[in-house]
């Protein structure tokens, strides 16, 4: 309080006390600065290091610089590419349907209807199942010999006899993001509803005096105030899904015929099972480089100036 | 100022990181077995920390049971051990044991891990640790599995293999006085009993893209006349024995012998199908009997299940091929860098002792030639109603059980294997395409 009040004393601090401060500041900042470099920076570093490496577990003490050759070897790799494709319509096909849904559950809390508060409430069950335990679940549910799917649809009269689900590549990807879809829902409508409540009833009255139906009004007014909350789901679940590993580890274990191996599961073939520590290294950071490229194209698309100014 | 300076030192930050990770990238050299001098000098409490498994073999309150026991015996060495499902084992095994304080001294290995594990130098050199008579006592086949270029890396401890089940009410009622000898016979009873409506699909296999799939795929391999790797471990699969095998399973499930789900199915999931009576034969490994047959609560067939020896093909018989089946044998082994080298091994020989291991037969045949002559047979026979029957298939089965290859890249010969097999069966590729492909791959990564 002071010594904003007197600008003057301020230039009168000698150098001693100024130097003195920044060692202060220096101290209390270097904690956190050791603790973020030992759990993150050390090991990003260190990953990048074994990448360059043809480090095999089974063969202790033959590993060998190779420079950028693990990342060239899948870069010029056709089943590389496929398992790219193959993540690349997950993430399309579960973050897309997650958002559709998402913003249609938002809007029917946000209309109120009898019961919403319940509607809400429910919405956060399966976002609170663990990922573990939802995909044990739709294993079960898509079992061929006893699953509750082939149940209700032979109740319904829909199939007349059991279908194994699991059994067809193209089939078993699309079943495991509806599971991944049934998961993560709640996450992106909880959010965009939580945008809406924002939304102040006026625009959409003054709206509706201008002779503005339903739909414009959605597509002009709501569409794009929800943007920023959009963004955030876009970006945090396709990173999500980009990266997705378990929920194929339980239901499918990335078969059949690879029918569900992503990129993440790829990484784990390979550092794990085949024990290829250099060539996972390397894809995990074939990974983070797709991330950070979709990241920046959201980023680009969607973060223009007049969403920085709001 | 300060940004440039905040800058200045993250770079720094870095910049020192990457030196260290530098110095200590892919330095993890091999240390050589010490074996014995690193033992705690006496009277200190030292704890042996154990990897075992859940699934089939000893249950965790006889594990216990045996820890403890041991523990009276030499006080001061406490035994911890921990469980994990059969899946599960290996990705621990492998996050637990490669850095240079494993986190286990003594832990379970399976049969097709040895080669790749010993040669990582996980596993303890005990060549010279077993006493003559015990290596005399133990069947040639248990030491096959924890072998690896003449050098012995543990103690057999779980002798297993597929089997073949079948529902001998359903047999029956077809009008079969015995069970199938030949995959052909099988598949005529199968599909008699499909018209007569006693069974939609009349087999279940563990064909999914798990070793599973190998197991199942390699007995049927050796009882066409066909061999999955050959003597200079060279995959030997994709020749016209291997290509008449796969076309045969693809067939079958064309011919709606098989159960289409087993496209999808694990060792469990056959188990579920023939318990709730929805098969009429099945090949699991030999811990489905005790479950099946007597579990009332994890079966429908109680009472109704039948073992017989593995049939092989018409051909592989008229060449004088009696049966074939896999080895899914596992082994203990005392991690190379633990602390208690000589702790864990004689925890290990406990574990694995004639007594013990006739002892607890219940949930487990002991790896022991000894324990199958004489008395100790009766004994062993009388133990419960399972190993009743049990017991003498499998000895009969276990001549013609066959080892996977010890190749240090198994793991991912397999995996190559498998999605070969995934594609046939769904019909991407041609038996033949698949086989053939395949085996060019593991051609290359033995490389």
């Amino acid at each position: 309080m002071q010594s904003s009040a007197h600008p003057q004393m301020k230039r009168k601090r000698s150098m001693s006390q100024q130097r003195r401060d920044t060692w202060v500041a220096w101290g209390l900042v270097l904690p956190s600065a050791l603790v973020i470099g030992g759990v993150i920076l050390y090991p990003i570093v260190r990953t990048l290091i074994l990448s360059t490496y043809d480090y095999s577990l089974i063969r202790p003490g033959q590993e060998q610089f190779i420079g950028l050759g693990n990342y060239l070897e899948f870069l010029s790799d056709s089943m590389f590419w496929q398992t790219i494709k193959r993540t690349a319509y997950f993430t399309v096909i579960s973050v897309g349907l997650e958002l559709v849904l998402g913003i249609a559950v938002a809007m029917l809390i946000d209309a109120h209807p009898p019961g919403w508060r319940f509607l809400r409430f429910s919405l956060i069950i399966p976002w609170a199942v663990p990922t573990i335990v939802n995909g044990t679940m739709w294993r079960w549910i898509y079992n061929a010999d006893y699953g509750a799917l082939n149940g209700l649809l032979l109740q319904l009269g829909l199939i007349d006899s059991y279908i194994p689900w699991l059994i067809k590549p193209w089939r078993a990807m699309n079943l495991v993001i509806w599971a991944d879809v049934w998961h993560t829902l709640p996450f992106a409508a909880l959010i965009i509803q939580a945008a809406l409540a924002g939304i102040p009833g006026e625009y959409h009255e003054a709206a509706a005096i201008d002779g503005a139906n339903a739909w414009r009004r959605f597509w002009n007014i709501t569409l794009p105030l929800l943007r920023p909350a959009i963004l955030v789901v876009l970006v945090i679940r396709t990173v999500e899904a980009f990266r997705v590993f378990d929920i194929i580890f339980v239901i499918t274990r990335g078969g059949p015929a690879f029918g569900t191996v992503t990129i993440s599961y790829l990484t784990y073939l390979e550092t794990f099972r085949n024990m290829s520590i250099g060539s996972g290294a390397a894809l995990s950071f074939i990974v983070s480089a797709f991330i950070l490229a979709i990241a920046i194209v959201y980023i680009r698309v969607l973060y223009t100036d007049d969403l920085a100014e709001s | 100022m300060n940004v440039r300076k905040s800058l200045l030192f993250a770079l720094a930050l870095v910049a020192v990181l990457a030196l260290l990770a530098a110095c200590a990238a892919p330095a993890a050299a091999p240390q050589e077995a010490s074996s014995g001098e690193a033992e705690a000098g006496g009277g200190e409490a030292v704890t042996v920390k154990v990897l075992a498994m859940q699934q089939a073999g000893y249950t965790p309150d006889e594990m216990d049971e045996i820890a403890s026991r041991f523990t009276a015996d030499n006080p001061g060495i406490d035994v911890e051990v921990s469980y994990l499902s059969y899946d599960e084992l290996y990705d621990k095994l492998v996050t637990s044991m490669s850095g240079s304080k494993p986190a286990y001294d003594v832990f379970l290995v399976d049969d097709i891990w040895y080669a790749q594990f010993a040669s990582a130098g996980w596993l303890l050199d005990v060549t010279d640790r077993i006493p003559a008579e015990v290596h005399d006592s133990i069947f040639d086949a248990a030491w096959d599995i924890t072998t690896v270029d003449g050098k012995i890396y543990g103690m057999p401890w779980m002798l297993d293999q597929e089997m073949f089940f079948y529902n001998t009410e359903m047999l029956e009622a077809a009008g079969y006085a015995a069970p199938p000898t030949t995959w052909e016979e099988m598949e005529e009873m199968g599909l008699k009993m499909k018209e007569m409506g006693l069974v939609e699909y009349p087999i279940i296999w563990s064909w999914a893209q798990a070793e599973a799939s190998i197991t199942d795929f390699v007995a049927l391999l050796y009882g066409n006349g066909g061999e999955f790797f050959d003597e200079n471990n060279q995959p030997a699969f994709n020749n016209e024995r291997g290509v008449q095998t796969l076309a045969w399973m693809v067939d079958s499930i064309e011919k709606g012998v098989t159960n289409p789900s087993s496209i999808a199915s694990v060792e469990e999931d056959v188990r579920s199908v023939f318990s709730q009576g929805n098969a009429a034969f099945a090949m699991n490994w030999s811990y489905m009997y005790e479950l099946a047959q007597f579990n009332e609560e994890e079966s429908q067939v109680t009472g109704k299940v039948g073992l017989a020896l593995m049939p092989v093909f018409e051909q592989g018989k008229a060449e004088g091929i009696v049966s074939s089946t896999i080895d899914g044998s596992m082994g203990f082994s005392v991690a190379a860098n633990s602390d208690h080298v000589d702790a864990a091994w004689g925890y290990l020989e406990f574990l694995t002792s004639e007594p013990i291991q006739m002892e607890f037969s219940a949930h487990l045949p002991p790896a022991w030639k000894t324990a199958y002559e004489g008395e100790n047979l009766q004994k062993l026979l009388s133990e419960n109603k399972s190993n009743e029957v049990l017991v003498p298939v499998f000895t009969e089965q276990f001549k013609y059980s066959h080892v996977r290859p010890k190749v240090t890249y198994y793991t991912e010969a397999s995996t190559t294997l498998q999605l070969a097999l995934q594609e046939a069966l769904g019909g991407s590729k041609t038996p033949e395409e698949a086989l053939n492909d395949a085996a060019a791959a593991i051609q290359e990564m033995a490389q």
